[in-house]
């Protein structure tokens, strides 16, 4: 069996990758899948630890998680549709005022 | 004397040739059957009475040459249709199909006639539904023209809008069995009432099965359903631009498509392998007859009634069939804690 | 494979091929919860989050042509500075969960090492997880599914066009 020390590194692994993802890329659309890379560290590590500790509490949360994913990456779409064709651009740079 | 992992492996090798075959089958069938209803022959020149002409269809594709925009996106381009094709076989590869059996004795112990036993299998049906979704919009998007992006996005939305309905119907005969593992769900559809008419799903609810029978077939884009293949106006939609190989696990995605909606549906609301007359291990044999009836009924649809405008379609899958569909769950579920079964 | 596939997400040129490679590691990610016997959840992600979130994004990519990489030229002269130095944190970042784990695990944590727990029979069972799912959860849920509503609504008003 694979201990649960592994998955959580793995965990981390894909965490800190989401992560450099968020900051790094210049397109909002790959900001937004790194983090749904993010999330899904999360939901290993959530599972692994349902795993572990013999309760099924792991998948109830991480089924939440998803659901919440979800949620957040139709609105977080929405928003790009609507700051697209305002200034025609996915580029996180270019919104720089708060106000146009 | 034979061991058992042979024979799984004797098994996968029958359900992807049988599979192969029944797309085989399906090809001529059509043509068939829509010849009989517009009142003509259909084809009779290849072989006798025509039942070699999906051999000629297969080779005349594969002859063909095959084609590719140059604007296209490599990648993708070549992997849609095996994506497409991948998933319409992946999705049979938990569907059982007859009772445990030992094959007269040659084996040491019976094995389920069903390539992997999953006690989530009606879910990964669904799930691979959903993949399926994948090769059709990669195929438009990556042929990079007009009428395949249009075809593939009408097609992608058609297929997750009915999704939901299609799995509120799965629920419905899930919450009479009450597990998710579709031998169970078979299993519990053995024996009559009053002796003669048989347990089905379809008995207790017949909404569900109309609305999983709507479903699987906009599902798997047939008509009334097929606008986006709409042969009269997107050309061939998001199958355009590809010719031979590729076009070839097109077509065989949507048959095996068919084939397997046809299967889950025979298995969750009409019994799957139980019939009278016949002993346990025949049990396939009227598997087959009601898939075959059912793959019929398909048939008859596409070539009876008229296609449905896109608009028209996205209105009823949202506004009728979803709300029925959880009505429908709702009415099982309260039966079932109300009646106890 | 996972770890790849990820990887591959954030550092791909092409938005397109990044949303197929985080279906791959969905997949990967799939694969593994079954591993960890949990077949519903592997379900489940392949479902709703390969199944539909990632149509979404699909959609919203080819829908705003961003399949071209238009990273190259950020209008306020970003350098590749910042991008060295966000990978070294990046490493860091991992390094330093390493290193806490380890620490965890030598410090007499035998969770760490542990493997299955009690009854992993009761993990399969789906019935478990929706008894779990509808008693003590049951304010998670109902909160959630209002979520979603709202969720809708939002998304179709933001993505309106003004008319």
């Amino acid at each position: 069996m694979v201990p649960l020390g592994h998955y959580l590194i793995l965990s981390a692994i894909l965490f800190a990758t989401g992560t450099m993802g968020v900051f790094l890329r210049r397109n909002v659309i790959t900001v937004l899948l790194s983090i749904e890379v993010m999330l899904n560290a999360v939901n290993l590590a959530f599972i692994a630890f349902g795993r572990t500790l013999g309760s099924v509490d792991g998948q109830v949360i991480m089924f939440f998680v998803v659901t919440v994913a979800a949620a957040e990456a139709a609105i977080g779409l929405a928003l790009v549709i609507a700051l697209f064709r305002h200034r025609e651009s996915l580029n996180p740079d270019v919104f720089t005022s708060l106000k146009w | 004397m034979i061991p058992v992992y042979v024979a799984q492996l004797g098994m996968v090798l029958a359900v992807f040739v049988m599979l192969l075959l029944s797309a085989a089958v399906m090809v001529y069938s059509e043509r068939k059957v829509a010849a009989f209803i517009q009142q003509r022959y259909g084809p009779y020149l290849v072989g006798p009475r025509g039942l070699l002409q999906p051999i000629a269809d297969v080779i005349k594709l594969m002859f063909k040459e095959p084609l590719r925009p140059v604007a296209a996106d490599k990648a993708i381009f070549f992997l849609a249709p095996i994506l497409s094709a991948t998933a319409a076989f992946a999705a049979f590869a938990v569907v059982p199909f007859g009772a445990e059996s030992t094959f007269f004795g040659l084996l040491d112990e019976p094995i389920k006639l069903q390539v992997a036993d999953v006690n989530v299998a009606v879910l990964v049906v669904f799930a691979i539904t959903s993949i399926s979704v994948y090769g059709i919009v990669l195929a438009g998007w990556s042929s990079n023209s007009k009428y395949s992006l249009l075809g593939a996005l009408r097609s992608a939305s058609q297929m997750i809008s009915y999704e939901l309905s299609y799995g509120m119907a799965l629920a419905g005969a899930l919450v009479l069995a009450g597990s998710l593992s579709l031998t169970d769900i078979v299993n519990a559809q053995q024996g009559a009432w009053f002796g003669f008419i048989p347990r089905w799903f379809v008995f207790v609810q017949p909404l569900g099965f109309v609305i999983f029978m709507i479903a699987g077939v906009a599902e798997t884009n047939r008509a009334p359903f097929d606008f986006p293949e709409a042969e009269q106006e997107l050309v061939a939609g998001y199958h355009t631009e590809y010719s031979s190989t590729a076009f070839m696990m097109f077509f065989l995605a949507e048959y095996i498509n068919m084939v397997t909606a046809a299967a889950v549906a025979a298995n969750l609301f009409l019994g799957g392998w139980h019939g009278p007359f016949l002993p346990e291990y025949l049990g396939w044999i009227w598997f087959l007859v009601k898939v075959a009836a059912i793959l019929f009924f398909y048939i008859w649809m596409r070539w009876t009634l008229p296609r449905l405008r896109y608009d028209q379609l996205m209105q009823f899958g949202w506004k009728v069939l979803l709300p029925l569909a959880a009505l429908n769950l709702i009415v099982t579920a309260a039966g079932v804690i109300y009646f106890g079964n | 494979m996972a770890v790849g596939a990820s990887l591959l997400v954030v550092l791909g040129r092409n938005p397109m091929h990044s949303v197929l490679l985080l279906i791959v590691s969905f997949a990967a990610l799939a694969a593994i919860y079954i591993g960890l016997e949990a077949p519903f959840a592997a379900v489940v992600q392949i479902i709703i989050y390969a199944g539909a979130i990632m149509v979404l994004f699909l959609f919203v990519v080819m829908l705003l042509n961003a399949h071209r990489e238009d990273d190259a030229a950020p209008p306020a002269g970003v350098t590749s500075g910042p991008l060295r130095a966000g990978g070294v944190l990046a490493v860091l970042l991992v390094a330093e969960l390493v290193w806490a784990l380890r620490r965890a695990a030598r410090g007499g944590d035998a969770l760490l090492s542990a493997g299955p727990g009690a009854d992993p029979a009761a993990l399969q069972s789906v019935r478990a997880l929706g008894n779990r799912l509808f008693t003590e959860y049951s304010l998670a849920f109902e909160v959630t599914s209002i979520l979603i509503i709202v969720a809708m609504v939002g998304a179709v008003v933001l993505a309106r066009r003004e008319s």
